[in-house]
């Protein structure tokens, strides 16, 4: 049956003088699927061509640009003249730079866009005034920020580690990838990397669909991200990094000053970001279908 | 039917509408109403766009709430004047068809459809952000209609069209009638309103002052008295006589003193009285005519009276 004749049969068995009469209508999930495609497909342009998105290839770009310049110009110190050291030194970066700081604030810069920006744009009202199921609207924004920052920061973090290996010791590095770890590595880092815009992804949505001005408790996010070493075990559970944090292939000290904690293993940790995700896409569909749309004063 | 049950809303502290009451039947309704009046705020309540503080609405049988099946009966152009950047018209058009659900086949039949209703098939493969407002509104347009709806709701639709895209929205706006539809229009241009309307709802300060049909509304306001032009050589001696009439409320000489205003409670006496007075005086009479028996007039009447507030 075509979609178009599906739809009209709905509405065909919608009696409009029953309440609830729209409930009657066939909530089958072709159709769901089907406008969760149409909803990707605008939002990835959105994501990947409009001006927001220049933002966000800047945050992707970054490292490229500094390891570039890092194997242009290497510094004099024994950890970038060893290449048995680059593991950590690949770590450090990943670690500070990529995700604890761009993964971070590129997620942040999407995700609580989807919503918050299309208010501000006042073109979410197109949305809201089509026959989609609320829920079928989170999910299809979600999936296409995930796509977004999926495919820019795999890029970012594979492309930073090839820069940094190859850069400076291409033979080492062609060995270290084809015959060695390295493939394996990269693989891990790209499953991190995965789980962290699955994991900052669905809160920075929350907190777009929350607060009118995202950017503070973006910064206070950040700084509990940040400062997650100095937190008690309990403590250290709620946040995204602790979870990332025990599944990076090569670990890292936290320094001195770290509050030691039994990592959380791979078992519990991806299951968990996954079930976060899902209660918190449960709480934006609710907060969606109770949101009213007056653009005033944005 | 379109029903509104004893709706308000309030943003905060600020009203937006009160205590509405309205069963909106098939055709061209209008909502009038200078700006902050409340009729963008009905039709956001009426979508769903907006929560009622109280009250309960119906759009054929479907509540607001259920955006999945009312919108499979409903179009809302609305004023907000927003596209995806780089979009053309058609894929504008498409992209929200396909949000609906509809097949590719399908979506481009629908836009090609709406595209043609609204003249805009020349211009559909160009940019929308090239193109002029009225276009733009007309683009809007097809987006709303593309669907085939039902019910059409449309928050000044006329805005930045030309008087010839004017006169042929107009035009489709009264095919859509015709063809068994509701259409829902918020304007503040009276002349277009008392044009195309079957009906008019006027709002004031948030609250619905009048509704019914053009003349209907008149026919509410006949206990309150209408104004009379009398053009005539002798508008002094014509006042004098005529205020011996009980229902003679009020004679204003004209400023060029080459007419009379009078305002009575009883047209239909007035005028006999008046066929009576100007023999008898022997008036050179240029035209007699109601002065404000246009929607203009009604509403400078209803929301400036003390009895405006009729509903």
């Amino acid at each position: 049956m075509s979609s178009a004749s599906e739809i009209r049969e709905q509405s065909a068995a919608t009696n409009v003088n029953e309440p609830n009469a729209g409930k009657l209508r066939a909530s089958s999930w072709s159709l769901w699927g089907r406008q969760t495609l149409a909803i990707l497909n605008l939002e990835i342009r959105k994501n990947f061509l409009s001006r927001r998105a220049s933002l966000l290839y800047l945050i992707a770009g970054l490292p490229l640009v500094l390891l570039s310049l890092l194997a242009l110009f290497p510094p004099p110190t024994d950890e970038m003249a060893n290449f048995s050291e680059f593991s950590v030194v690949y770590a450090a970066i990943y670690g500070g730079l990529i995700l604890r700081t761009l993964v971070f604030f590129g997620c942040a810069w999407v995700f609580m866009n989807l919503f918050r920006g299309e208010v501000v744009d006042r073109s979410l009202h197109y949305y809201f005034l089509a026959p989609v199921r609320r829920e079928v609207l989170v999910v299809g924004k979600y999936l296409s920020g995930l796509i977004a920052t999926i495919v820019l920061f795999s890029v970012t973090t594979v492309g930073s580690m090839l820069i940094l290996y190859f850069g400076l010791f291409p033979s080492e590095s062609g060995r270290y990838f084809f015959e060695g770890t390295g493939a394996g590595q990269m693989m891990a880092y790209l499953g991190v990397t995965l789980l962290a815009c699955i994991g900052y992804g669905a809160v920075f949505l929350l907190v777009g669909l929350f607060f009118r001005n995202p950017i503070i408790p973006g910064l206070i996010l950040y700084g509990w991200e940040w400062l997650n070493f100095l937190l008690p075990p309990l403590l250290k559970k709620l946040s995204v990094i602790h979870y990332l944090h025990s599944l990076v292939p090569v670990p890292m000290s936290e320094g001195p000053f770290a509050v030691l904690a039994e990592p959380t293993p791979a078992w519990i940790s991806v299951p968990s970001l996954l079930l976060f995700t899902g209660v918190v896409l449960f709480l934006a569909s609710v907060h969606i279908r109770r949101m009213e749309i007056s653009y005033a004063g944005e | 039917m379109i029903v509104f049950e004893g709706v308000s809303k309030f943003y905060g502290e600020v009203l937006g509408v009160n205590r509405v009451n309205l069963q909106i039947a098939p055709g061209i309704t209008s909502l009038v109403g200078p700006n902050g009046s409340g009729k963008t705020t009905l039709m956001n309540l009426m979508t769903g766009l907006l929560k009622p503080t109280r009250g309960r609405i119906r759009v054929l049988g479907i509540s607001p709430n259920d955006p999945e099946a009312l919108f499979q009966k409903l179009g809302y152009c609305s004023q907000f004047d927003s596209f995806p950047r780089g979009a053309t018209a058609r894929e504008f058009i498409e992209f929200y068809l396909r949000v609906h659900g509809y097949t590719r086949a399908e979506t481009a039949e629908l836009a090609h459809q709406a595209l043609e209703r609204v003249s805009l098939t020349e211009a559909a493969d160009r940019k929308v952000s090239a193109f002029s407002k009225g276009m733009r509104q007309r683009v809007r347009l097809a987006q709303s209609i593309a669907h085939n709806p039902s019910v059409l709701v449309l928050d000044e639709p006329l805005n930045g069209l030309d008087p010839m895209a004017r006169a042929e929205i107009i035009r489709l706006f009264r095919q859509l009638a015709d063809a068994g539809m509701y259409l829902i229009i918020s304007s503040h241009i009276l002349h277009e309103v008392d044009m195309m309307s079957d009906s008019v709802v006027l709002l004031h300060n948030g609250y619905v002052v009048a509704e019914g049909e053009v003349h209907g509304v008149r026919d509410e306001i006949d206990e309150h008295p209408i104004q009379i032009l009398i053009r005539c050589d002798r508008p002094q001696a014509l006042a004098a006589r005529l205020f011996e009439h009980e229902h003679t409320v009020e004679a204003r000489i004209h400023d060029d003193r080459q007419g009379l205003f009078v305002k009575t409670r009883r047209p239909d006496d007035f005028y006999l009285l008046l066929n009576k007075v100007i023999t008898e005086l022997n008036l050179q009479v240029e035209s007699v005519g109601p002065v404000d028996d246009d929607l203009n007039a009604v509403y400078q009447y209803l929301i400036t009276s003390d009895g405006g507030q009729t509903r």
